[in-house]
């Protein structure tokens, strides 16, 4: 039972409108799974299907052996990023502890536990040393691995990230990548993103999702997936070894 | 200066203004991380109409003003969030001006005239009473003792609602309390600075508060702090300028504000 998510034959439809047609998809544990696709293509859907946030109009969704809602809180969940008051009141560590809310439930106060869960989850991202600074304080980046801290908090299994770089400046995007394959040597990896250059350096699997997903539980997309997916042509590039993703041509 | 507090009312208003400033100072810092000072306004507005019908029916006020404060702060808060096609501060628009509207109809209905109606509108500390100040002290321990319960709730809801409700904590009730707490305190607010006035009871302390700290606890203490030397401030300044308690205690803490903002920047 290696199997982390198991979707099959999944339908997600908002109205009228088909978000996700007929997905299928097997994540393995210490799997860093990539899921890309153009915008409104389906991809923070099918993370919420994943959370239990969003139910499927057909088809079944196992995460972790159970249900997605039974499985939540052991999942850390990195959100896409929001554009919240870079002047609020809080630092690093309070931020961070806000991922213990699910073991914690309401009413509860934070134990020295949880305190100590998040210093070490800072530490994890190697932040531990400004745990008092104030949030607005750090740049994009920062704030990114302080979020990654907070989705690392509950000792998950599993972590979904959506679109974990964005808000990270190009020259620091390459440490922030590989502090992620730093933790998947623990933790199986969902990643989302729209960057397919970025996501296929890192990952060790892709997929494609525009509506239909593509994939083949490797790194190797058929130039035909990601064209259907994106419905136009596309250059191939080659990353070459051992950074290559797509096939060459013929 | 002593002398002026031989007087019960001037006891009664300084006890009743202590005890507002601590409400202000715990709840005004989340009417302005959430950004709900004009929710505020609205809510404060609306619970006119209440008022009004206290009068029209010949009871307390207030009584009604809370049923009335309360409706606004559920309404405001689902109306927006049912895809109505309503946007907030358009809610915020009907529920502000028709409460206003049906409490200025009531009170047209009654019989007799209506002396004290100004205070409602801009408050007047020295006519709290005994039952005033207690009613005041019940209300702020309630909330009190709400926020230390659902402290770390209220950062999430404050600081990143939307990672919250993925977290699983239910975010559109929290809000929805968080704003009937907010009616509450308008309610116990009326008596000191009025239904026009109360938002910036509300913000000030808070708005100078955050300026100087960074955690959200010692913003509180500031508030709290600010909020005691605004009421005490306005009353001494009021009765010696024999001008209204209500305004001099907002026009008080408006000026340490614009004072605090240019020193701050």
């Amino acid at each position: 039972m290696n199997s982390v998510v198991t979707v099959k034959n999944l339908w997600v439809g908002l109205g009228e409108q088909v978000i996700l047609e007929d997905v299928n998809l097997k994540v393995q544990k210490q799997d860093f799974l990539g899921i890309i696709g153009p915008n409104g293509g389906g991809k923070t859907t099918l993370l919420k299907v994943i959370l239990g946030l969003i139910k499927p109009d057909r088809g079944s969704v196992r995460v972790l052996g159970t249900t997605p809602e039974n499985a939540r809180k052991r999942i850390g969940y990195l959100p896409q990023r929001s554009l919240f008051d870079q002047n609020f009141p809080t630092t690093a560590l309070q931020v961070v502890l806000m991922g213990r809310y699910g073991r914690r439930g309401m009413f509860r106060r934070y134990s020295s536990g949880d305190r100590q869960a998040a210093l070490e989850a800072l530490e994890k991202v190697k932040m531990a040393s400004y745990a008092q600074r104030a949030i607005g304080a750090f740049s994009g980046g920062e704030q990114q691995r302080i979020f990654v801290a907070r989705a690392l908090v509950s000792e998950p299994e599993l972590l979904l990230l959506d679109e974990p770089a964005a808000g990270i400046d190009a020259a620091r995007q390459k440490e922030f990548y590989e502090l992620l394959g730093e933790l998947n040597e623990k933790i199986t990896i969902v990643m989302v993103s729209h960057d397919i250059s970025a996501v296929s350096r890192y990952v060790d699997k892709i997929a494609c999702v525009n509506q239909k997903l593509y994939y083949h539980d490797s790194k190797e997309l058929v130039a035909e997936d990601i064209e259907e997916a994106y419905r136009c042509p596309v250059d191939m590039i080659a990353h070459g070894v051992p950074h290559r993703v797509l096939r060459e041509h013929d | 200066m002593i002398e002026i507090f031989q007087y019960e009312f001037m006891r009664n208003a300084l006890m009743a203004g202590a005890i507002a400033a601590v409400l202000c100072g715990v709840i005004g810092v989340y009417v302005i991380l959430n950004r709900i000072v004009f929710i505020s306004g609205g809510i404060a507005h609306t619970a006119f109409g209440g008022i009004g019908l206290g009068y029209f029916l010949g009871k307390d006020p207030l009584l009604f003003a809370v049923f009335f404060s309360v409706a606004a702060a559920l309404g405001i808060g689902m109306i927006s969030s049912i895809r109505a096609r309503v946007s907030e501060d358009t809610a915020i628009g009907v529920f502000w001006a028709s409460g206003m509207s049906l409490g200025i109809v009531f009170v047209s209905l009654s019989r007799g005239y209506a002396p004290d109606l100004f205070d409602y509108l801009f408050g007047n500390i020295l006519a709290v009473s005994q039952t005033d100040v207690e009613l005041i002290l019940g209300l702020t321990l309630v909330i009190v003792l709400v926020v230390a319960l659902l402290y770390k709730e209220l950062m999430i809801l404050s600081f990143d609602p939307s990672y919250g409700e993925a977290m699983g904590l239910p975010v559109r009730s929290l809000r929805l309390l968080l704003l009937c707490m907010v009616a509450l305190s308008v309610v116990v607010l009326i008596k000191i600075v009025g239904i026009i006035l109360v938002i910036a009871l509300l913000t000030i302390p808070g708005a100078i508060g955050r300026q100087h700290a960074d955690g959200l606890k010692r913003i509180m203490i500031i508030s709290i702090l600010l909020g005691i030397v605004f009421v005490f401030a306005g009353l001494v300044i009021s009765y010696y300028l024999n001008i209204p308690s209500g305004a001099t205690i907002i026009l008080t803490a408006a000026a340490v504000f614009f004072a605090s903002t240019a020193v701050t920047r």
